[in-house]
């Protein structure tokens, strides 16, 4: 008898029954970006944060602007510009408390230098002399990532560690839109979500990955939207709004401490200036749009709040803005000087002690530092 | 004087002891990859040390080898030990990236205060007759990435002694595990196990007079092998197990060479780019005056690690070497 004839008496068992792991709709983030400024909520926004938040929105749209002056004057090798996008560094920053880590991207100078770390410092990556300036463990700021996505996985690691050793240490990594392409983005949210880690992820969809916009980047509804994937809660929150930035990721950070796992935030903002001060923006993105979004400027959209709400006036604007100038007069002036290089450092940090090879190689280096000084003294 | 109790033992079982050894030593160690806790690792290398220390430091990750070394960079970075289990040689490849970008280069870019003491220990290598990705010799990926020690054992003490030291490190080591040296039993003394320290320091396993194999890991059983072959044909071979790739311990090797005069440097991995191009650079330019013939070597052919049937044909045995010795009498040959 085949199987076919078989087939009126086969009775299949059924599949054992599928168990949804958890309900995804808590986890999905809402419709529309969330906002706090313009709206009913900023009323119970707290005036003093708002204040701190604009403060360091002012410093941080000057850190920019003297950033990129000083790429053309040579003194940075490059600088990736957070114009438009310093609510989210800000916020970010304001969100932590002292004893958690900040695991930034390049970009993220603003939010580095906003957890207290030197502001020359936080431009040695940038400026060339080393690959990072601060000592990591003094403001617990990881290094400027340049590879994408890859310090997501450190973050989830560290919070994990702080966990077992009983710490409530949350780790806030940062990235951008392009960077949720790639794996690391990805099996760091696994990771984060399966070990219930204390871990913020912040994406900043500033519409751009250089020149690759975010429709060619993801075909997700929202960045956020990627969260319930992992089984984690997905928030989408305007980048644009201080306040509202503030707010999600302080909540995301309150949850993680409590032992309620990662959450995952996308802040939907616009980079105004060109990927770094080297790339052409004009060949991707019309004026029109760079111009909608500069109505929807950080800066002024707080600084609006707080003047209709007499939480500012002009005086304090201007107390702002000579802050603002000072710092960057101070940046100029140490930038301008040139830093003093020690040719050693080269062997210095590779192994805890130098191999047998890497001394011979530093020796090779010092007879060559010898000889060509003692050519500058021979002429 | 007091006699110690040498006993049968295999480097698998030596592994387990290390490892379990560094937990119990070091509540900072963490072992952790896809497998190791409740299975015990496919090769059972973990066996144990689940049950032994719990499941946080003994932790079954998910399935993503970037995500578990990018983990354990983290764990590393908030002064826990990890020791990371790749389960295959050509499985750690997706992790490349978080090795050379970031376990390599992290003491580096911050000028010594970030230190990543992380054990990544990759079984490598053929001669188990596994299929397509798990038989690849990778050392030279690692080799020329700066900032990793690379190490490798070929004898069951070395095996606990180099894992206790790779673990003991304040900087990252690959640990290259040759896999179809797991089962080789030799004595050892598990009573009291050694650790080998510093690492970075060849050792000779046989001496002779005529020429020096210079080898490392699965190679050097099969060296020993073609040495004691060679005594038939009047040659006494010295065999130098280099036990580690980074740091490269060229005194043990070149002191070899300059008494033997005559060298061939044998490894699985594929002869060009591979760690043999070094190696006999390094010999020749240390040792040009003592040699009587040319750096020779004996590799893996320059071919994707073939399929399990073929590998007996790629993988460099005891006629390959000793052909090579023959060729080693140059004067008589030019």
């Amino acid at each position: 008898m085949t199987v076919m004839e078989q087939r009126g008496a086969y009775r299949p068992s059924p599949p054992p029954a599928w168990q949804p792991r958890t309900d995804p709709a808590p986890l999905l983030p809402d419709a529309e970006p969330y906002r706090v400024l313009g709206t009913e909520a900023a009323a119970e926004a707290d005036p003093e944060l708002l204040r701190r938040l604009y403060a360091q929105l002012v410093l941080g749209r000057r850190y920019n602007t003297q950033a990129t002056a000083l790429t053309k004057q040579g003194r940075l090798a490059v600088y990736p510009s957070s114009t438009g996008q310093e609510a989210c560094e800000v916020a970010a920053a304001l969100a932590l408390e002292e004893r958690d880590w900040l695991f930034p991207s390049y970009r993220d100078t603003l939010a580095v230098v906003a957890r207290g770390v030197d502001p020359v410092e936080a431009l040695t990556l940038l400026r060339g002399d080393w690959h990072t300036g601060y000592d990591p463990y003094e403001h617990r700021v990881a290094p400027l990532s340049t590879p994408l996505a890859t310090q997501l996985p450190h973050a989830v690691g560290l919070a994990h560690a702080a966990r077992l050793k009983g710490h409530d240490v949350v780790a806030l990594a940062m990235i951008g839109d392009g960077g949720t392409s790639e794996g690391d983005f990805h099996e760091a949210l696994n990771f984060a979500a399966v070990w219930q880690a204390p871990v913020v992820f912040l994406v900043q969809n500033n519409g751009f990955a250089i020149s690759v916009p975010l429709a060619k980047q993801t075909a997700a509804p929202s960045l956020a939207h990627k969260a319930v994937g992992y089984g984690m809660p997905g928030r989408l929150v305007d980048g644009n709004d201080a306040a509202a930035v503030h707010e999600v990721l302080a909540d995301a950070v309150r949850n993680a401490r409590a032992g309620g796992g990662p959450t995952l935030i996308e802040a939907v903002t616009y980079r105004i200036d060109a990927h770094t001060n080297a790339d052409d923006a004009t060949r991707y993105r019309g004026d029109a749009e760079v111009e909608a979004w500069r109505e929807h400027d950080p800066v002024q959209l707080l600084e609006r709040e707080l003047t209709g709400r007499g939480l500012l006036d002009e005086d304090g604007v201007s107390a702002a803005r000579e802050d603002a100038e000072a710092m960057a007069a101070r940046l100029r002036e140490r930038m301008n000087q040139d830093a003093p290089l020690d040719p050693m450092d080269l062997f210095a940090h590779v192994y805890a002690e130098p191999t047998p090879q890497l001394r011979e190689q530093r020796d090779q280096l010092v007879a060559e530092l010898r000889a060509e000084s003692e050519e500058g003294t021979a002429r | 004087m007091t006699t110690v109790a040498l006993k049968p033992a295999t480097m698998a079982q030596a592994l387990t002891r290390a490892l379990r050894d560094a937990m119990a030593a070091d509540p900072s160690v963490h072992v952790m990859g896809e497998d190791v806790g409740t299975l015990g690792g496919v090769f059972r290398i973990t066996d144990g040390l689940a049950k032994e220390f719990g499941e946080d430091r003994c932790t079954d990750t998910p399935l993503a080898e970037a995500g578990i070394l990018g983990a354990a960079v983290g764990m590393a970075m908030y002064g826990l030990r990890p020791v990371v289990e790749m389960q295959f040689d050509a499985f750690a490849y997706p992790a490349f990236e978080q090795l050379a970008s970031h376990v390599a280069k992290m003491r580096n870019r911050t000028r010594g205060k970030m230190p990543l003491p992380i054990t990544i220990r990759i079984p490598y290598g053929g001669g188990i007759g596994g299929v397509e990705h798990h038989s690849d010799a990778s050392e030279a990926y690692y080799m020329a990435t700066p900032g990793l020690h690379v190490v490798t054992p070929a004898t069951v003490a070395d095996a606990y002694g180099l894992l206790r030291a790779s673990i003991a490190s304040d900087d990252p080591v690959v640990f290259l595990e040759p896999k179809r040296l797991y089962w080789s039993k030799d004595t050892w003394n598990p009573d009291d196990p050694q650790t080998v320290e510093p690492v970075g320091r060849a050792v000779v396993r046989r001496t002779g007079r005529s020429a020096t194999l210079i080898t490392y890991g699965p190679s050097v059983p099969v060296c020993l092998e073609a040495a004691e072959a060679a005594r038939a044909e009047g040659w006494e071979l010295e065999v130098v197990d280099l036990r580690s790739l980074v740091p490269f311990d060229d005194e043990t090797v070149c002191a070899s060479v300059r008494r033997t005069g005559r060298a061939v440097v044998v490894h699985e991995s594929g002869g060009f780019g591979g760690p043999g191009g070094e190696i006999a650079a390094r010999v020749t330019e240390r040792c040009f005056h003592h040699l009587e013939a040319p750096v020779l070597r004996v590799a893996g052919f320059d071919l994707p690690y073939p399929p399990p049937m073929l590998e007996r044909h790629h993988l460099p045995g005891v006629d390959r070497i000793l052909d090579a010795v023959a060729r080693l009498q140059w004067e008589a040959e030019s």
